[in-house]
């Protein structure tokens, strides 16, 4: 009886202890996020005062006002309209080109599946710098169109791959019924493979999408008018002026997380898989 | 007929080429034709210059300066961040309560934006209107000796800075270590329990070699990852802060957009990536050296 207690308890205490040890990291994943959200109701004079998570009175208004005055609308429907364009782009793209890597026969094709998988391994550091020159040179600087094949192109590689991958362990014969029944190759590709891909390109869509949406350093020297930006450049000269909003500046950062948390949380098994696959090679 | 097959071939990978050429493949050859340049970016004129912007980065003793700054946050990364990932993950990996729920909360610090999380960050710990929350809530737990101006002491901004780091990219460490250690079959435990093993000695003797590869991959990704970090710097302290928390990209985006020398900065990003290839490449060989002599 005594030693079986005693294991018990033993095992009980180290349980005990884990989800402590895992509690109190989770908590400190959230409450930074908390603070915010919590902060965005509050007002100027109370928001370093009223130190409670659950504000006092909640002053909704905030979010008309940075929507409204502070711009927020346009620049979260900039994100918006971006991360749409380039992620179905990028869908219609990678796909085509991931079908033909895997399926059609045409001279150079492995030289030229292995160049994008170089460019997905090579760091470029500072590949800003000359995407810079060659947008000016294109006169597509400062322009939505500039950033969005800037963004198409990042995200190009890793989502060839991906479908790749997924195109070589799909089974001939799907394709073979389809030939026969006369469909044409691109018939082929949008009536089988991209319906069966659907999984992949539930992948590619969500860190696609996390990517566009979470993007600064292009959109930084790409844009100068204000009208193109999208939030987080948006969000970076808001600090700057706003200096003395903070919970204006909270519910601007409130706007430009929800799209994201929300994202991840119906689509994180796609997240995880996308994770997991692509570094547990 | 088969010529016309080929060319209808060709269409379907006709875009992605386009777009490769153009945003990929001629930036990196303009990198590397204007490294050997000294050019402001706006002149029609480029003076060839030879190598000596490559000498003059040996001896720029603000770059080595971000160098360092950022190798110090790729240390506390490598051994601060992944020591708690995997932590984590040996935690999750056993049969626990909410472990789902876990899960999904430690991974929500990665898919945030280096602009949020590091404004978010800038907010609890800013000085402004004694507003710190953190230094609050350490002289309130009477530890307020550990209370100071994380961000606007220089001699604290950089650790503040890789510390936020690790917040926000331990998630993503954690979800690897996991997958990892739930590739490892369960017999394995048993059987060395058979043998009377105990937990720390299957896990010497079972986890640790079984998970050096994904150790190894985590290692290298978080080198290249933390090396390159620098948005999250600009959110948190609004830039180099006269050096203290420069690093690599900050100072090539500051020779690009602040002193116009575009040449300069493109044999700053030739050097950089050369060097995290090269890091990469000894993590790699050290690794394999590794798994030869466990094996």
């Amino acid at each position: 009886m005594k030693p079986s207690l005693y294991y018990k308890t033993k095992k009980i205490t180290i349980n005990l202890l884990i989800q402590l040890f895992l509690l109190s990291v989770a908590l400190t994943c959230l409450f930074p996020l908390l603070w915010m959200v919590s902060s965005s109701f509050k007002t100027q004079d109370t928001i370093f005062k009223d130190i409670s998570l659950i504000p006092q009175e909640f002053h909704w208004e905030n979010y008309y006002l940075a929507w409204k005055e502070g711009g927020f609308g346009r620049y979260f429907l900039n994100s918006v309209f971006y991360t749409a364009t380039v992620v179905f782009s990028l869908v219609i793209v990678s796909s085509l080109a991931a079908y033909a890597f895997s399926r059609l026969r045409f001279p150079a094709r492995n030289i030229l599946f292995i160049m994008f998988i170089a460019a997905m391994m090579i760091p470029l550091p500072g590949s800003f710098v000359p995407l810079y020159v060659l947008l000016n040179k294109l006169h597509l600087r400062n322009t939505p169109l500039g950033y969005i094949l800037c963004l198409v192109n990042v995200g190009l590689s890793t989502s060839i791959f991906l479908l790749k991958t997924f195109f070589d362990k799909m089974p001939p014969e799907v394709e073979d019924a389809a030939r026969i029944d006369g469909c044409s190759k691109f018939g082929i590709w949008w009536h089988m493979a991209l319906p069966l891909a659907k999984p992949v390109l539930a992948v590619v869509i969500v860190f696609n999408s996390l990517m566009v949406w979470n993007e600064y350093i292009l959109a930084l020297i790409i844009f100068d008018s204000r009208k193109y930006m999208p939030l987080q450049v948006a969000l970076q000269t808001f600090w700057g002026e706003f200096i003395t909003r903070y919970p204006l500046l909270m519910a601007g950062l409130t706007i430009t997380v929800i799209p994201i948390i929300l994202i991840y949380l119906f689509m994180q098994k796609y997240i995880i898989k996308g994770i997991t696959e692509g570094a547990v090679v | 007929m088969r010529v016309k097959s080929v060319l209808e071939n060709y269409l379907f990978i006709l875009p992605a080429i386009i777009i490769f050429a153009i945003f990929y493949i001629i930036p990196f050859i303009w990198v590397f034709q204007l490294s050997f340049f000294d050019w402001d970016g706006i002149l029609p004129t480029k003076t060839f210059v030879g190598l000596s912007n490559f000498r003059e980065i040996a001896k720029d003793k603000d770059w080595w300066q971000a160098m360092r700054n950022a190798g110090y946050i790729t240390l506390l990364a490598l051994t601060f961040q992944n020591a708690l990932a995997f932590l984590l993950a040996l935690a999750c990996d056993r049969e626990i309560r909410l472990r789902n729920f876990y899960r999904v909360i430690f991974f929500i610090p990665p898919v945030l934006s280096e602009v949020v999380v590091g404004m978010v960050w800038r907010f609890l710990i800013s000085d402004i209107d004694g507003a710190n929350l953190i230094n609050r809530a350490l002289i309130s737990l009477g530890l307020g000796n550990l209370a100071r101006q994380w961000l606007s002491d220089p001699k604290f901004a950089l650790t503040t800075v890789a510390l936020i780091h690790c917040w926000k990219g331990f998630g993503w460490g954690f979800l690897i270590f996991l997958a990892g250690l739930q590739t490892i079959p369960r017999q394995l435990y048993e059987a060395a329990r058979v043998d009377g093993a105990d937990a720390w000695e299957s896990f010497k003797k079972i986890t640790i070699p079984l998970m050096t590869p994904v150790i190894v991959l985590v290692a290298i990704l978080t080198v290249l990852g933390t090396m390159q970090v620098f948005v999250l710097i600009i959110a948190l302290v609004g830039g180099e802060f006269a050096g203290h928390t420069s690093v690599p990209v900050l100072r090539i985006l500051a020779t690009m957009r602040g002193s116009s020398r575009f040449g300069y900065a493109c044999s700053q990003g030739i050097t950089f990536g050369l060097i995290l290839v090269v890091i990469s490449f000894i993590q790699y060989r050290f690794s394999k050296r590794a798994r030869q002599i466990q094996g």
